[in-house]
């Protein structure tokens, strides 16, 4: 796990323009040594842009990026101890594997052999020995993947900065390499920066991640803090699927606060700093929190009826119109079907769910 | 996938216009290095094969001048397609590879502006240019010429190549600890290099055909071969001016072929 | 060849942005002495008065510009009525070069429609094989040409022989003869904007044409032409732009009465008999005459492009 101590990445109001257009709104961050941290965000959110900027291949235009208490924002690439794992790679076409995964240690002045010895045992790290004198090309993608990481691994670097390294990958290796990522990370003992839009790689890989939207960052955390306690409107919609109600506050008393939704339904949920009474905001209510049945039970109870079921494989999707209210989705999953009934279209029934289950956003 | 009738592509009579344009294209190179093994006098009869035409250009009367006159073709090529493609990758480096720039679209003017100018225009310009400096016509003012107007033809295949390339490999470089030069000369200049190779052939084979500058700026006793070969058509086509141009004909398909071969071969796959 | 470059690409990055003055240096000085500056000389000169030896005396005239539009009479006293020689010499060189490039068009566009709908494969090969003449040396090819078309010479030998015709038609020193001339210099010019536009043509636009009841002809008609336009524009002003100024074609097949201005330019600059400023300044009016083709064409394509997104 990380080490809270040392802060790896210092990223200090860092702002950057092209022109007229600001691709980051001053954005602080720190990241912590031996951490797997993770930018997360739609794409032309600004996530590769911040990445490529401790890397070194964008100016800062504003702000400062500090590594491990020294800062950098001024020195050219080849001058940082971080190195890259590109989205398509960059191995290089004209050399060799073992040349390839030797470059950045001949760069720093290694002899050619004590290169070609280290490129070895980082081909055995990644399980790719068999493969050192063959070109890039002659590689399928996966083993590509991971030429480049043990290229980016082999000069011993503070960060590793990792540019959407699986996007370029088919689904079964994507979730294999999701595993192995994690081992050597843990293995190297080396900071992990990885950048993504893919919520679910962000949750299962990570220890923080880091949500962005249109330049902001929009919410740090750990992957379940952010996803059982989005901040805004953005994060509880980009990560997961959600049902996100229009609810006015009327009261808050004891922490809890209570909200209209329209045909005179009510819920109570925690308080959220920044939201006061009578303000109108959105709710989220994650979808596998509720369930279905007859009749209200002790739980918050909102009545509907149901006008479809959707088979989505694991799951059924339950799609309901609460009484002169807005439309709900409830998951079902099918292991549970056991207890919990589903119900036919057309029928009358109560949407219930736990009292952590609703989450009042800041929009 | 069977191309029936029906497929919405084909078109009657394509086929022949083709067939017809390559005949048109190919037939008078054909007929003229078949004559240039005629065994014969005179052009119009045909007496049979024989390569006395050929034995001809090298120890007939006008052996001499075709010797002097390909010397000087060959050496005013290889000096001309060598500046120019230099001068050609390191503009393409700034342009491609230079971000953007006020100067950048005058500079691309500038460069393809001997494509534009009609030839016969730079001819008068190029031998007044020199006149006005005072400047003596001779080798010297054709290869200054051919430098200048082959820069385009070395630039343009060299450019392409580096579009093609993604900058991330030059990034994965120097993120690698290697300086600006090092990803120039061990990254970027290796994929270049069927570019480059394809750059200097057409330079060389631009710089080999050209007739109309060489013909304003040569000054007088200096002759390469196509003025030499204008010079004996003029008189009236011999037999061994079709030996001659035959092997001009086949260099030039030769350095082509090369070219096409080398750009096509993908050094980043 | 000019049509792809048009815009000339966007700068794929800025890795070497801080040397771009060092790199570009070569190019700006070659280019500037030995073709900008040639051309503003040029320009200069067509302003001088002429010398009877060739080359000019520092004396700033009109004189070159006043003959090649003004008839003065015999003695040149008369007031100016416009002079007809050269103009109409300029005008057959633009109906010589259109006419050449109309010839492409008809022989250039199946040739490219064709090569653009064959399998991918082989699409470079047939471009290959279009291409491989162009860089033969132009002299050959046309000399070649005039071998090929003369009286005794092969094709009328083979027409006679197969019974189509008893006598040799004539065909060198005509018209006819420059425009093939003219035809065989740069057809690859036209073959390759164009097959270059079709090759991008989106043929599922001819499958919907064909499926709301269009013929072949009307879908390639109303749907495919209009589609590649962009392409047979670029195609016709790259053979005509280079055909209006040629000296070999029209020199060697053409003979006299076929005079284009490649050869009135030539004349002046041959020995002792020329008058180097009206060769500058016909020089220029043909140079005007060719940029503000190549700017209108340039704007159009421009055009073009922000309309194809």
């Amino acid at each position: 796990m990380s080490d809270k101590d040392t802060i790896a990445v210092d990223v200090r109001d860092a702002v950057k323009r092209y022109g007229d257009f600001t691709a980051l709104q001053r954005i602080s961050l720190s990241i912590y040594d031996n951490e797997f941290f993770t930018l997360l965000g739609p794409s032309g959110c600004g996530k590769t842009t911040l990445l490529r900027m401790i890397a070194g291949f964008e100016d800062v235009t504003e702000g400062a990026i500090f590594l491990f208490g020294d800062e950098i924002e001024k020195l050219p690439p080849n001058k940082r101890p971080v190195n890259t794992v590109f989205q398509n790679y960059a191995l290089f076409p004209h050399m060799t594997v073992t040349e390839n995964v030797g470059f950045g240690l001949e760069m720093r002045g290694k002899s050619k052999s004590e290169a070609r010895q280290r490129a070895g045992e980082m081909l055995e790290l990644v399980q790719l020995s068999q493969f050192a004198d063959r070109k890039p090309a002659q590689l399928s993608g996966g083993q590509q993947q991971r030429v480049a990481l043990a290229r980016a691994l082999a000069p011993q670097p503070k960060v590793l900065l990792l540019d959407e390294p699986l996007s370029a990958l088919d689904l079964k290796l994507r979730q294999a390499m999701r595993f192995e990522l994690k081992e050597l990370q843990r293995e190297t003992g080396i900071t992990f920066i990885f950048v993504t839009h893919d919520q679910e790689e962000a949750l299962t890989m990570s220890d923080r991640i880091a949500v962005m939207s249109a330049g902001k960052l929009q919410q740090l955390g750990e992957a379940k803090e952010i996803y059982e306690r989005p901040h805004n409107m953005f994060v509880a919609d980009f990560i997961g699927e959600t049902n996100l109600l229009e609810v006015s506050v009327d009261k808050i008393a004891d922490g809890r606060a209570i909200c209209h939704l329209g045909g005179g339904h009510e819920l109570t949920c925690n308080e959220v700093p920044g939201v006061g009474v009578g303000s109108k905001v959105h709710m989220s209510v994650r979808p596998e929190r509720l369930f279905l049945s007859d009749e209200p039970t002790e739980s918050e109870s909102l009545k509907g009826q149901v006008r479809d079921n959707i088979f989505v494989g694991t799951d059924i999707q339950t799609i309901i119109d609460l009484a002169d209210g807005p439309q709900m989705i409830v998951r079902t999953s099918n292991s549970d079907r056991g207890n919990k009934r589903i119900f036919e279209p057309g029928a009358q029934a109560y949407v219930n769910m736990e009292q952590e289950a609703a989450r009042l956003l800041v929009d | 996938m069977a191309r029936g009738k029906n497929d919405i592509k084909s078109f009657p009579g394509f086929l022949p216009m083709t067939i017809l344009c390559l005949v048109i294209l190919y037939a008078p190179l054909v007929v003229v290095t078949i004559y240039s093994l005629n065994d014969s006098n005179s052009i119009t009869n045909w007496e049979g094969i024989s390569f006395r035409w050929y034995a001809d250009v090298f120890t007939g009367p006008e052996s001499e001048k075709f010797k002097i006159a390909a010397w000087n073709s060959f050496t005013i090529a290889i000096i001309a397609a060598t500046v120019s493609t230099t001068i050609a990758t390191l503009a393409a480096t700034a342009m491609v590879r230079g971000g953007r720039f006020r100067l950048r679209t005058v500079s691309f003017g500038l460069i393809s502006l001997p494509l534009m100018v009609p030839e016969i225009v730079t001819a008068v310009a190029t031998l007044i240019f020199f006149n006005s400096i005072g400047f003596t016509r001779g080798y010297l003012t054709i290869l200054m010429a051919h430098i200048a107007f082959c820069i385009p033809f070395a630039y343009m295949p060299i450019s392409a190549r580096m579009q093609g390339i993604e900058d991330s490999y030059e990034q994965a470089a120097m993120d690698l600890y290697a300086t600006k030069r090092q990803a120039f000369t061990k990254i970027l200049m290796p994929l270049m290099l069927p570019g480059i190779i394809s750059g200097y052939i057409l330079a060389f084979i631009i710089s080999l055909d050209d007739f109309i500058i060489t013909n304003f700026v040569k000054g007088a006793g200096v002759e390469t071969l196509p003025t030499a070969i204008f010079g004996s058509v003029k008189q009236g086509i011999k037999p061994n001016i079709m030996a001659i141009s035959t092997m001009l004909l086949a260099v030039s398909i030769i350095m082509v072929t090369i070219s096409y071969f080398v750009s096509k071969s993908d050094n980043t796959k | 060849m000019a049509a792809g470059a048009a815009s000339g690409g966007s700068a794929k990055s800025d890795t070497y942005a801080e040397a771009r003055t060092w790199l570009l240096l070569p190019a700006w000085a070659v280019l500037g002495i030995f073709v900008l500056a040639p051309v503003l000389m040029m320009l200069v000169y067509s302003f001088l008065t002429k010398e009877f030896r060739g080359g000019v005396i520092w004396d700033f005239s009109f004189a070159a510009y006043d003959q090649f539009f003004c008839n003065r009479g015999l003695f040149g006293d008369e007031p100016c009525s416009i002079e007809w020689t050269y103009i109409n010499i300029f005008w057959r060189s633009i109906w010589q070069a259109g006419a050449a490039t109309l010839l492409s068009l008809v022989i250039g566009f199946p040739t490219a429609y064709f090569i653009a709908t064959r399998p991918e494969k082989v699409r470079p090969i047939w471009v290959f094989l279009i291409t491989i003449p162009y860089w033969v040396n132009l002299l050959i090819r046309t000399v070649s040409m005039k071998f090929m078309l003369r009286d005794q010479g092969p094709l009328n030998d083979f027409l006679i022989s197969t019974g189509l015709i008893d006598t040799p038609i004539h065909i060198v020193n005509t018209n006819f003869a420059v425009q093939l001339g003219l035809f065989y210099s740069y057809l690859p010019f036209m073959v390759l904007p164009i097959y270059a536009s079709v090759e991008r043509y989106n043929f599922n636009l001819s499958e919907a044409a064909a499926d709301l009841y269009a013929s072949k002809w009307v879908t390639l008609r109303r749907i495919l032409l209009p589609a590649v336009k962009p392409g047979v524009i670029a195609g016709c002003i790259l053979v005509f732009v280079p055909s209006l100024g040629s000296f070999l074609a029209p020199d060697l097949l053409g003979g006299a009465k076929n005079f284009m201005i490649g050869s009135l330019i030539e004349e002046q600059f041959k020995g002792n008999a020329g008058n180097w400023p009206f060769g500058a300044a016909a020089s220029m009016i043909l140079l005007t005459m060719v940029l503000i083709i190549l700017l209108i064409f340039a704007r159009q394509q421009a055009k073009a492009e922000k309309g194809t997104g």
